[in-house]
């Protein structure tokens, strides 16, 4: 008999984005609240995982045509450059800058330097967690 | 504030990453892993030039001032252990372009090398507590990975054993670094030992003493803690076992070094004798297999732990020339044994086995490779125009300042075994009746070159002792006056 996934597949789509946004909100409110690039990319990854629970390897990585090796690189090198920037200007490494803007939509708020090292963290466990799962799973 | 100090860590991280990005490309890998090991010599030539100018280098971190953040700290051992290793992965990395085979190159041989580097360099130069833990982390990822690449059975397996005895290993270090903060309140070296000299070094500081030294024995393999290493480091390809044996133990060496010198030395009869008898205990062991084996590999195995045997017991005894001698024998001793693990591999190379039994008569088609090997034995067994020699000797001076006979008799007996065990090789291998191998095509005179530099840089650092001589003796300066270390980094 042919299984059906009808059911799962479909509150997928909902929740999937629903996971998505919330570890983004996570991510993104890290500096004033609990959260951060380390759960806000395994929340990302999980709803992946979902995905991948949902459909199956290539299907998942039709939706989402990206090698999460370079995901881990292109983090690292982000919050590595991050770091030396302060190089630049003559200051001890990591040291972070931050300033006060004023955007159109979101008011007045911060914009540090800290969330770009943050941004390096999430890419690289976004990479990592989906390298260790996708590999584990084309194994035979 | 100076961010020379923080370079040697940030070049190989940088490359590495990048190094991530190419690994199609094996050329590419291989200009750029060469050109940042280049570079890295250089800066830390510059850093050990700038420690021996001004002293003591801190770098706070993030622009938080010590004890708040985390401090980079450049003193004259470190930047030393830093220029040494720089070298030899250097010369390592030449080793690997010709020996590794492409299938690791493609599978980031050379991106673990530079994650390996940052790890022991970072390890060298923190001054905090819990970023040695961070840094040691880093170095064993990368040589686990290191070590399982390529996948044989013997890698598995060995890897396995490996991977069980570091996990505990570094989870007994997170304990042990929660006790001693549960006792301060600190983790900043210098104001750890601030602390610890305030209060004086009460028993329950010991114990932590104590437990450090289980730690770091644990990864430096010394006497009851050095099971997992034969086996693991006979594993993998030579290159990866020349990096091991020259760099990996000798990083837990240094942070005993760096703990019972500038934290623990208060109450010395108790910690620094259980560190002597251990050391002395170590080279017997040492001694035991180097003597025993007839395999190519084990043999300088074996010598590793009885090199870390000596520095052990060069550090118990605290007094200025056994940490000026141990300071030299440190630098010695990874130069010599990455060179000799260099050798015997072309020798295993050549003559497709690792039993010395099986093998005679090199010398005959491959002098060079012979005669370096001679030298490099003859190091390593401390004879005196080459650089084992002086380091050994100053041991031996403070031994005998402290009245530490018995552990003189073991040192200048555990010489002879040595000596002993790398002439088997020499007398059997390369001396007889020449014998017919399986031709195969290596690149020969390719191999040998990486080999030949790490003699003669040992050849020339045993020579110029009187030249190397002051930067070591502000090495031991620093180790000897922890003051020194705390001004620089405290800043008062």
């Amino acid at each position: 008999m042919k299984t059906n996934d009808l059911i799962l597949q479909t509150v997928t789509k909902v929740a999937a984005f629903v996971i998505i946004l919330f570890s983004l909100s996570i991510f993104l409110g890290g500096h004033y609240s609990p959260g951060g690039g380390f759960v806000g990319g395994l929340m990302t990854s999980s709803a992946i995982i979902l995905l991948l629970l949902a459909y199956d390897l290539k299907t998942v990585a039709g939706i989402l045509p990206v090698d999460y090796k370079l995901f881990i690189a292109s983090g690292l090198l982000l919050s590595v450059l991050t770091a030396s920037g302060s190089l630049l200007f003559g200051v001890p490494l990591m040291t972070h800058a931050f300033t006060y803007v004023d955007l159109p939509l979101l008011g007045h708020i911060s914009l540090h330097t800290a969330v770009l090292f943050d941004l390096g963290v999430y890419l690289v466990v976004v990479g990592v967690t989906m390298t260790i799962i996708q590999t584990i799973g084309e194994s035979e | 504030m100076n961010n020379l100090t923080i370079l040697p860590v940030l070049l190989p991280l940088l490359t590495g990453i990048i190094l991530l990005f190419v690994t199609k490309s094996i050329i590419i890998q291989r200009i750029l892993s060469m050109l940042s090991s280049i570079i890295g010599i250089g800066i830390a030539g510059t850093l050990v030039y700038n420690v021996s100018a001004h002293g003591i280098i801190a770098l706070a971190v993030g622009s938080w001032e010590a004890p708040f953040g985390i401090v980079i700290v450049a003193d004259m051992l470190a930047s030393l252990l830093v220029l040494t290793t720089t070298i030899i992965v250097c010369a390592v990395l030449i080793y690997s372009f010709y020996s590794i085979g492409e299938a690791r190159e493609k599978f980031y041989y050379y991106a673990m090398v530079q994650f390996l580097l940052v790890g022991i360099n970072g390890a060298f130069l923190t001054g905090d507590l819990f970023n040695l833990f961070v840094f040691f982390e880093v170095m064993l990822m990368a040589s686990y990975v290191l070590l399982a690449l390529g996948g044989t059975k013997v890698q598995l397996r060995e890897t396995i054993k490996y991977l069980l005895v570091n996990v505990i290993a570094s989870a007994l270090f997170v304990i042990t670094v929660a006790y001693l903060y549960s006792v301060t309140g600190t983790l900043n070296m210098a104001d750890l030992s601030r602390k610890i000299a305030e209060i004086g070094q009460p028993g329950i500081i010991t114990v932590i003493a104590v437990s450090f030294l289980i730690v770091f024995g644990m990864k430096g393999a010394i006497f009851p803690l050095f099971y997992w290493l034969p086996g693991s480091y006979a594993a993998p390809p030579i290159p990866v076992i020349a990096l091991f044996g020259a760099l990996l133990t000798k990083v837990g060496i240094y942070s005993i070094f760096r703990t019972y010198t500038l934290l623990f030395y208060h109450d010395q009869g108790y910690t620094h004798t259980l560190l002597g008898i251990l050391g002395i205990l170590t080279i017997i062991i040492g001694i035991i297999g180097a003597v025993g084996y007839w395999d190519l590999k084990k043999i300088i195995i074996y010598n590793i732990i009885i090199a870390i045997g000596v520095i052990t017991f060069g550090i118990s005894l605290m007094n200025e020339q056994a940490l000026i001698g141990t300071a030299f024998y440190i630098m010695h001793d990874m130069i010599i044994k990455a060179a000799l693990f260099l050798l015997i591999g072309i020798m295993i190379k050549l003559t497709g086995t690792n039993n010395l039994r099986e093998i005679s008569g090199l010398i005959r088609t491959y002098p060079v490779l012979g005669w370096s090997f001679f030298i490099a034995a003859i190091s390593l067994a401390g004879i005196p125009p080459f650089s084992g020699f002086a380091g050994k000797l100053l041991i031996l001076q403070g031994a005998a300042a402290e009245s530490a006979y018995l552990g003189m008799a073991v040192v200048l007996l555990s010489s002879l075994f040595v000596l002993y065990s790398v002439m088997k090789i020499f007398i059997n291998g390369f001396w007889g009746e020449e014998k017919e191998y399986p031709k195969k095509d290596i690149p020969y005179k390719k191999l040998l070159f990486p080999a030949v530099l790490l003699v003669a840089i040992s050849i020339s650092y045993g020579l110029g002792t009187e030249f190397v001589y002051p930067f070591i003796s502000q090495a031991a300066e620093t180790l000897l006056h922890p003051d020194i270390y705390l001004d620089a980094v405290l800043k008062e």
